[in-house]
């Protein structure tokens, strides 16, 4: 062992220059590796599921076939849905989606902060919360459409239920976490109560909302299309509807893949916000 | 300020009674008698976790006492003052304001405009020499020069007391002697009584003009040594000294013992 050790450092000034290379060579190699297995995976699923829908060992009525769902997404990109072009279906779910969404995030955040900062609401409160939050909210959304109509707002409010409760949850937790220390110091240096909610307790509970936001979003598209499969006179959740009730399996499909995009999308954005947000934290261990 | 001309600080009899999370009573602090005089810089010694920090938690007004009185500059604490400056243990500056922004939280939270808050704030980053980092985030910062932005942050407040919980425990031993140094200059500038809890005797003589011999918790004034070395001091040199070593005698005799009933007590519980 010792001599090893003694060796070492020799060894390694003199070919430095020769490993930094040959390690930077391996870490490119193995990207390469990792985006080539990626795209291989994705080839063999959709080709043998091609193969196998047209050789018909699976039932091609049932399951289509990603050249079908292809075509459907490109006859609707071109010529439209039979509700209306498909930006409008897309922009239609989109605008249900985010208005709910904000308006579940910020109630969210209002009454978690609140919550967390006034211990009598809390105790008050908590148990009714509780309650709330143990309904699966999704049975909501055929009440919504019975008080608010067919039009957009009976899916904002199905999106609002689904949003409300995680973000209400880690922004309470957020609150109740805040650093005692900070607290003091601020305190001290003389900010009042309303000051210490403002500029410590919700700036160190951020942390905890943005994670809840990532999750939320998605709720709020859950919320959104389920109220429009319900019932509704345009969006994507419509489209399912319709492609299901005609036996149009590619159509399912194709609404499907159109909801994964607008969903990657937003998760984009939401991360390119969070990025410009959190310029004061210590970058982490993957960027 | 009014015409007050009493002693700075003053606690009569305090004692602190805390609830243990599991339902029990702790008294950190019993029957605690205390006076810091206007200017003075006093610091506190004693075993670790004998109640010295919530001595400086009574006088800050953050804690009420269960007993007794505490009165700052003749008048009792009700809550948090503003003639009180406190320099924590842990790092307790902002992560998400920039470094200057955080030396000018103490004068905006007071009402100060910020063009103004803005001025002493790079005033007091100038004196502690983080004038270059002012857009920084802590973040970015050395654990050293996170401390020179809380005193920066204590010092643009002007208070006229100043509590420090063992502020640069945390530091390694060259920061923190420099640390000390920096603290007497920026202290001997502005006329501040301090109350300073240490565990470290060495940096309380190096320091103090009084030394405060804590017992065992519950923590109540053992003994009281006038520390007669001439200001101004550098730390380095002033260890040196044969009188800070003779000091460093007469107080680790009263110190000691107090530190040996604390380690047996741990030991018992250890058992």
């Amino acid at each position: 062992m010792p001599p090893e050790v003694l060796d070492a450092p020799l060894a390694g000034s003199a070919k430095a220059p020769d490993r930094a290379q040959s390690r930077a060579q391996a870490a490119r190699r193995r990207k390469l590796l990792v985006n080539t297995a990626r795209v291989l995976l994705l080839v063999v699923v959709l080709g043998l599921w091609e193969a196998l829908s047209r050789a018909k060992v699976i039932d091609p009525f049932n399951f289509s076939m990603p050249s079908r769902i292809w075509e459907q997404i490109s006859a609707w990109v071109m010529h439209g849905t039979a509700l209306g072009s498909l930006g409008e279906q897309v922009w239609y779910t989109l605008y249900e989606a985010l208005l709910g969404w904000l308006v579940g995030v910020i109630a969210g955040v209002l009454l978690g902060i609140a919550l967390g900062r006034i211990g009598l609401l809390a105790e008050v409160l908590g148990p009714y919360i509780k309650v709330l939050n143990s309904i699966p909210r999704i049975v909501l959304a055929p009440i919504f459409l019975i008080w608010f109509g067919l039009g957009p707002s009976s899916k904002i409010a199905s999106a609002v239920v689904l949003v409300f409760f995680p973000v209400f949850f880690n922004a309470f937790q957020g609150a109740r976490e805040v650093d005692r220390n900070l607290v003091a110091n601020a305190r001290i240096l003389g900010a009042s109560d309303r000051r210490v909610t403002l500029q410590v307790v919700i700036p160190s509970a951020t942390s905890w909302i943005f994670t809840s936001l990532h999750v939320s979003f998605g709720f709020a598209l859950i919320g959104a299309i389920v109220g429009e499969y319900i019932g509704a006179t345009k969006g994507i959740g419509l489209l399912v509807a319709q492609s299901q009730n005609t036996f149009n399996a590619a159509g399912v499909y194709a609404a499907m893949v159109i909801l994964a995009v607008v969903a990657l999308a937003a998760e984009g954005l939401l991360t390119f916000a969070e990025r410009r947000i959190f310029r004061w934290k210590p970058a982490g261990p993957d960027s | 300020m009014s015409a007050h001309t009493g002693p700075a600080i003053e606690l009569r009899g305090a004692s602190k009674t805390f609830r243990t999370p599991s339902g029990g009573l702790h008294t950190a602090v019993r029957g605690l008698d205390l006076i810091v005089q206007r200017g003075e810089f006093v610091a506190v010694v004693g075993p670790t976790g004998c109640g010295k920090s919530t001595t400086l938690t009574l006088v800050s007004g953050l804690e009420e006492p269960t007993e007794g009185e505490v009165m700052v500059a003749g008048e009792p604490v009700g809550g948090v003052g503003d003639k009180v400056g406190f320099v924590f243990q842990q790092d307790a500056t902002f992560p998400w304001r920039t470094v200057l922004s955080n030396v000018m939280a103490g004068p905006r939270f007071r009402g100060v405009p910020k063009a103004e808050a803005r001025q002493k704030a790079g005033e007091w980053l100038a004196r502690v020499g983080l004038a270059a980092f002012e857009d920084r985030y802590p973040h970015q910062l050395s654990g050293g020069q996170r401390k020179r932005v809380a005193l920066a942050a204590t010092f643009v407040n002007d208070p006229e007391i100043l509590l420090m919980d063992e502020p640069f425990s945390a530091l390694d031993v060259q920061t923190r002697a420099l640390m000390s140094d920096e603290l007497l200059e920026l202290w001997e500038g502005t006329g501040a009584s301090v109350v300073f809890v240490t565990h470290d005797l060495e940096e309380s003589i190096a320091l103090a003009d009084k030394v405060v011999v804590m017992t065992a918790g519950p923590a109540t004034v053992k003994q009281v040594f006038e520390i007669d070395l001439p200001r101004p001091r550098k730390v380095e040199s002033v260890r040196l000294q044969p009188r800070f070593i003779e000091i460093y005698r007469e107080i680790w005799e009263s110190l000691g013992e107090e530190v040996r009933i604390t380690r047996e007590r741990g030991a018992a519980h250890a058992a």
